[in-house]
């Protein structure tokens, strides 16, 4: 029999060794995994038992911060949003039962002073106790207030800033908004408000059609491919008949031979329909690409927070691969839907000379003894343009605000330079399904020279064009950003 | 002579520290402040100990000398642990503690010559299955959980099934010393398959019969597993074949299989295992709290007595049945995969001793007993090690030594006197003139 004894414990053995292996995989192998899921709680239970950092804005505005309740082993801190529904979005809510959203998810490791398990070994030997981090943010809060009020005032919408040489994200608004201090007593109300959806960041996660905004793309990639030079005309009749159906001119206005400026100032679909047939998919989709188009924008909120912008096909964007109609497109109709966020991106790249840097709403984190740990290093994204065919695009966006169809975007004493984009939306459910409601645009920058801020409002659910609904918003918001410097 | 006894005073008194190291640990985390308590509890431990000890030196001097100081050391983690979940339960562990030894001294006693189970074997394997049938019966039985796993007469809950398995395996034990040669030799092969024969195949299907009753009837998938693997293992030792090991864990999984469809708990059990998502704040909220907990532990643990048992500011359990069920997964919690790989590695110590004394043992009954009382002890720290790690499906079994719970920890300590009075003798004989020395030990 002993021998079978023997083999007996080499099974007890292997079952051990199998018990070692599941406990290795949950405690280790697969524990970030598990920290992340939904039903656990445990993260965030032990974290409230930290003192979590502050949320500021730029000028120092205490945007989030942790009070603290209960003593002893029920001490625990409670988030609190002392400005309420101004910074729902991008901020967000972090509550143990509801778990966090956006810039309070992306960056929890910093404002609770996650460390490696090294350095946190060596903290409780020194008997230290977690602290977390404070954030400063990029937002301005008087440009975020006036956005969010001129947002209320149109409707439904959203507003994005970013300073194109750095990419911080000065203003980023959504309106419907939500308090974050209402979300532990009425979450489930909020997600099943489906017409207003306050918990939606239109910023990133709205997709709409961008309409004419869109033919600054259009134009960048004729440029860039040196298709066109700002002197290259076309030919623009009032009406161009594109794959069985007509494609109008407002009005449908014959423009004859015309270049860019005059192309772009006017709004000319069929000038900028015929450049998209012309430049092909190859030339569209890369510059659109190299613009962020077809990826998800890199700014510190969670991906699935952040939608990508591109021409939607029944699984997601489209590639360069797929047939569209390109001359659609190149208007910014077709299936092309893009969030406020990426037509920001667009405007500041162009602004930047070419050069897109990644926004970023972050700026500094500073320890709870005042140091700063470390703050945001600008970084570009991509270079979609030539410095060259961003200062002839410029040009020609003056020439909108100047005399063309954004001059409500006109600020006294600053060169902006801009596109209205006005798309028909009929049947929106958002919007009661009225049969005349628009998406109104307006991206651009200012001051067109010396660019500070470029800027992308989008107003849902409006019977009013791009220049009445949208433009004013730009001009508030750049006015309140440029006075404030 | 009493070099053996020598080795295990020595072994007791790393317990020792660690224990008043433990206590000393959980009070600098309540209070902040040192107390010579922890010293004094300390202190008491070893007494006990000690005098367990110099109780083995008198009547076992040549029993293993390693087997006492790792269980020491299994419920001096246990104690601390419990402890550090709620002081007055620890109070209690530790009485039932004393009692478990008193318990322990008096099997010691009584069963010197333990050959004399063997004459009661079918007493013992009846009353066995009277222990187990027992909460189902009105006025004392108690369900948990769905399960029916505890008695209670007056104020005293008793949970059956942990003596139930002594007294299984001491049948099943005597039951194959005596029938294992015409198990062998009878066997037949049927289409290449070796079949049992059919006149000895009976007793089997009642060992089956039982395990399925007590999926049935006491709805515990844990028990009804451990009693059948343990049935195997002896099964298997005593004759060698291990085809009847895969026909037996056949029948065993068509009948689980069956039951689990028709037996709602039994059922509910199986699915919260394959899946505990589907209903993660309700059944299958505590494979998941246990699992979390775990994954929060990562490599080195959160500290002793860091981790979260119930949702701060309220009484709510984030782990529950933390003092009992899920009391490995708080040590993943708080002492890491390091802390709970040292705590598997003892059960495997124990095991390693508790086979080392089959081995050594002379006579078939003791050979089987020793296996199979290890074995059984063995495969329960699996039953509920492997629950919580969601190896298998989670059920009420207790750590042995670890978890709190009276019933459990004196089934533990007979069960541990049985296999020192195994090894004492075997051990002896393999000393007398003529015998050999044991493999490994020093005369």
């Amino acid at each position: 029999m002993n021998r079978q004894i023997v083999k007996l414990f080499g099974f007890i053995v292997v079952l051990f060794g199998i018990l070692v292996g599941f406990t290795s995989y949950w405690a280790v192998f697969d524990a970030k995994a598990l920290k992340e899921e939904e039903a656990n709680k445990r993260p965030l239970l032990e974290q409230q038992q930290i003192r979590r950092g502050r949320i500021l804005a730029a000028d120092g505005t205490v945007i989030a911060k942790s009070v603290a309740k209960g003593k002893g082993d029920a001490l625990r801190f409670v988030r609190r949003y002392p400005e309420g529904a101004l910074y729902g979005h991008p901020i967000g809510y972090s509550f143990v039962r509801q778990g966090d959203s956006e810039f309070e998810q992306f960056h929890n490791d910093e404002l609770v002073g996650e460390e490696s398990e090294f350095s946190s070994i060596l903290d409780e030997l020194r008997g230290r106790t977690q602290e977390g981090n404070d954030i400063v943010t990029n937002i301005d809060p008087v440009a975020q207030q006036i956005a969010l009020e001129d947002l209320e005032v149109e409707g439904f919408g959203a507003v994005v800033a970013i300073e194109p040489s750095t990419g911080a994200v000065k203003v980023m608004a959504s309106n419907k908004s939500f308090d974050p201090n209402r979300v532990p007593y009425e979450l489930s109300k909020l997600n099943r408000n489906v017409i207003e959806t306050p918990l939606l960041n239109r910023a990133t996660q709205g997709l709409y059609p961008p309409g004419s905004t869109f033919k600054v793309v259009t134009a960048a990639a004729g440029l860039e491919s040196g298709a066109i030079t700002p002197e290259t005309t076309i030919d623009a009749p009032g009406t161009l008949e594109v794959e069985g159906q007509p494609l109008n001119n407002d009005f449908s206005e014959d423009f004859g031979p015309i270049a860019l400026d005059t192309a772009l100032t006017n709004s000319v679909n069929t000038w900028f329909g015929q450049l998209g047939q012309q430049l092909g998919n190859d030339r569209l989709f890369e510059t659109m690409e190299k613009f962020g188009f077809n990826s998800t924008p890199p700014i510190d909120l969670p991906d699935d927070e952040v939608y990508e912008s591109g021409v939607y096909g029944e699984d997601g964007p489209l590639s360069v691969r797929d047939p569209v109609d390109l001359a659609r497109v190149a208007i910014g109709q077709e299936r092309l839907l893009a969030t406020p966020l990426q037509m920001a991106m667009v405007a500041a790249a162009v602004a930047n000379g070419g050069r897109l840097m990644k926004p970023q709403i972050w700026k500094r984190v500073i320890d709870p003894d005042g140091r700063t740990i470390d703050s945001l290093d600008p970084s570009e994204y991509s270079r979609p343009i030539s410095e060259q065919s961003a200062e002839e695009l410029t040009t020609a966006m003056e020439g909108v605000v100047s005399e063309g169809t954004g001059t409500n975007a006109a600020i006294s004493g600053v060169a902006v330079a801009g596109k209205t984009g006005t798309a028909e939306t009929p049947g929106n459910k958002a919007c009661g399904g009225g049969i005349d409601e628009n998406q109104a645009w307006f991206i651009g920058f200012a001051p067109a020279d010396d660019p500070q801020i470029a800027i992308a409002a989008s107003v849902e659910c409006t019977t009013a064009f791009g220049n009445d609904a949208a433009a004013p918003i730009f001009r508030d918001v750049a006015e309140a950003i440029l006075n404030g410097e | 002579m009493s070099s053996a006894r020598n080795r295990e005073l020595f072994a007791l008194v790393p317990v020792a520290i660690l224990l008043t190291a433990g206590f000393a640990g959980v009070f600098a985390q309540e209070s902040t402040r040192l107390d010579n308590l922890s010293l004094i509890y300390g202190a008491y431990f070893l007494a006990v100990c000690v005098a367990t000890h110099i109780y083995l030196r008198i009547r076992l001097p040549n029993a293993d000398p390693y087997l006492f100081p790792l269980v020491a050391l299994l419920t001096a983690f246990g104690l601390v642990m419990i402890y550090r979940i709620d002081d007055s339960l620890a109070g209690d562990q530790a009485n039932w503690f004393v009692i478990g030894l008193v318990l322990f001294a008096l099997t010691i006693q009584f069963l010197r010559e333990y050959e004399v189970l063997e004459r009661y074997r079918y007493t013992i394997a009846v009353g066995g299955l009277l222990l187990l049938l027992a909460p189902r019966l009105p006025g004392i039985g108690q369900q948990v959980n769905g399960a029916y796993l505890g008695i209670k007469i007056g104020p005293l809950a008793f949970q059956p099934a942990e003596f139930a398995k002594i007294a299984i395996v001491i049948f099943l034990a005597s039951y194959l010393r005596e029938h294992r040669e015409v198990l062998i030799v009878g066997a037949r092969r049927v289409l290449g398959v070796t079949l049992p024969p059919l006149k000895h195949f009976g007793p089997m299907l009642v060992v089956w019969g039982a395990s399925m009753f007590m999926l049935v009837f006491i709805r515990d998938l844990g028990s009804s597993l451990m009693f059948f693997a343990a049935f195997l293992a002896l099964l298997y030792v005593a004759t060698g074949r291990f085809s009847f090991v895969v026909i037996g864990m056949a029948m065993f999984t068509v009948g689980a299989w069956f039951f689990a469809s028709t037996v709602p708990h039994v059922g509910d059990r199986v699915e919260i295992w394959l899946d505990p998502y589907v209903d993660p704040t309700g059944t299958g909220y505590q494979i998941l709290q246990s699992i979390f907990a775990q994954a929060d532990g990562g490599l080195f643990g959160k500290g002793f007595g860091q981790g979260l048992i119930t949702i701060p500011g309220t009484d709510a359990a984030l782990l529950p049945a933390a003092q009992t069920d899920t009391i490995y997964s708080l040590i993943v919690n708080e002492l890491g995969l390091f802390g709970a790989c040292g705590v598997i590695l003892i059960y495997l110590l124990i095991a390693a001793r508790g086979f080392k004394i089959a081995l050594l043992a002379r006579d078939g009954f003791s050979k089987l007993l020793a296996t199979g009382l290890t074995a059984v002890f063995s495969i329960q720290a699996f039953v509920i090690i492997g629950g919580v790690t969601r190896v298998i499906p989670l059920t009420g079994v207790t750590l042995p030594f670890i978890s709190y719970g009276g019933s459990s920890i004196l089934a533990n300590f007979v069960l541990l006197a049985l296999l020192l009075l195994i090894s004492d003798r075997a051990r002896r004989e393999a000393l007398e003139p003529g015998g050999r020395a044991p493999a490994g030990g020093r005369a």
